[in-house]
């Protein structure tokens, strides 16, 4: 119990410090390379924001919770460091290189302490420091966590607009409709592919529907299963689905592989696919007479 | 189909409509096996005393929301059976929902012709305006 007391009394007196000495820390902060990569137009805004994360911290500190990441006066942090962390990662600096930037915050801070203790007390000066490096170990997780978090979200939605950027339908003629299917062909993929084209089937009264590989790397027999699956769902509907765009080695992989793809119409190329659609809706497509020729 | 429960009270049958020279049949909701079984004895006898030259029966599932195995059945054994009787089924009207839970499935339904909704499938019988016929005529340009 006296030890947890001692704890929350070097945990205040660091906040006090922490409070106290706000405007030189800030002034020392500012120059770090932290701040100063981040705040390159103004330095004043840059000590405004060390204030801001100094106020957090004396707050985390007065309340004893140092190794607690969810302690309330992180929430301030997380704010602030969040921006600037993102704001490094965008100019190339890894989390660890980060990180060190931030372990860099703590020797100023540490000097100042030193010097504003008494030197008969070593004991209390020494927790002082203790505790103010168990705090700055905690701040450098939470802005760790903070840019690993800001990643796996950016990660996210990058994933997210990939799906839909990848998988367009497209309007070839009245009655035909085209997905040129562009990299890996995963089971996520297929199922995004598979529901666009069933949309655009009824949305455009399709009668036939192309799927072009020519953008997939490599065919194997998942991909093959894939591309059964999405032909015989839109067949369901009433679509003829042709297959196009097997360059010559895919159409080697395919037989070696054994695979069946018998059911399924393909062409080498999206124009030929396109040329069997119309063919099959009974259209034409002829050149236009020379402009000399007499027509009889 | 002979060991079917009739204890069951019997479910409102499943009109079939002759328009000319088609057969068609609209499905709404859930078909129970008695509705089913009943459907199957009528549209036999119809495709067998109906007008002579039959073009072809199409059963619109548009206001069916779930297709399971036994209605996958259902409508496979009807197009065999009017495979036997020389006519073409089309089944018209398919939601994509429930085209990709089929696949899933494995159950692809190779019997039955298939087609958008009712206007492509009597287009595709050749009941339609001949401009939105599916098959080139050949040789004519």
């Amino acid at each position: 119990m006296a030890e947890h007391d001692t704890a929350l009394g070097t945990a205040q007196e660091l906040g006090a410090f922490l409070e106290r000495r706000r405007e030189q820390i800030a002034q020392r902060w500012a120059d770090a390379a932290l701040f100063r990569t981040v705040f390159t137009v103004s330095r004043d805004e840059a000590v405004e924001a060390c204030k801001a994360v100094v106020d957090a911290l004396a707050e985390v500190a007065r309340t004893g919770r140092l190794e607690d990441v969810t302690a309330p006066g992180f929430g301030a942090v997380r704010d602030q460091l969040g921006r600037m962390s993102a704001s490094r990662s965008r100019a190339g600096q890894n989390p660890s290189q980060i990180a060190d930037e931030i372990a860099g915050l703590r020797e100023p801070v540490g000097a100042l302490l030193r010097a504003d203790f008494d030197e008969d007390a070593v004991e209390r000066t020494h927790a002082c420091l203790v505790a103010l490096t168990v705090l700055m170990g905690t701040l450098r997780l939470v802005v760790l966590q903070t840019t690993v978090h800001a990643g796996e979200e950016l990660i996210a939605r990058q994933r997210e607009q990939l799906l839909e950027v990848a998988t367009p339908v497209i309007r070839l003629w009245e009655g035909i409709v085209a997905v040129p299917l562009i990299g890996t062909l995963d089971s996520a993929r297929s199922q995004v592919v598979m529901e666009n084209l069933l949309e655009a089937i009824v949305g455009q009264r399709a009668r036939y529907a192309i799927l072009d590989i020519t953008g997939v790397p490599t065919v194997d027999s998942l991909v093959a299963q894939h591309l059964m699956k999405t032909v015989a769902a839109a067949r369901l509907m009433g679509a003829e689905c042709i297959v196009s765009g097997i360059r010559p080695a895919i159409a080697q992989t395919i037989v070696h592989l054994g695979i069946d793809l018998g059911s399924i119409t393909t062409r080498a190329s999206l124009a030929d696919a396109l040329a069997h659609a119309l063919t099959r809706q009974g259209i034409v497509v002829s050149p236009r007479p020379a402009a000399g020729a007499s027509a009889p | 189909m002979t060991g079917l429960p009739t204890s069951r009270p019997a479910p409102a049958p499943v009109p079939v409509l002759a328009l000319g020279d088609v057969l068609l049949v609209t499905l709404r909701g859930e078909l129970h096996d008695g509705a089913a079984e009943q459907l199957q004895d009528d549209l036999a006898h119809r495709i067998a005393s109906g007008p002579a030259p039959l073009q072809g029966v199409v059963i619109d599932i548009s206001g069916v929301e779930i297709v399971d195995s036994f209605l996958g059945r259902v409508l496979a054994e009807i197009a065999a059976a009017a495979s036997l009787l020389a006519t073409r089924t089309v089944l018209a009207g398919m939601r994509p929902a429930v085209a990709i839970t089929l696949v899933e499935l494995g159950l692809t339904l190779p019997g039955p012709v298939t087609a958008l909704d009712v206007e492509a499938a009597l287009s595709l019988l050749g009941r339609a305006p001949v401009s939105a016929l599916p098959v080139p005529p050949e040789g004519g340009v």
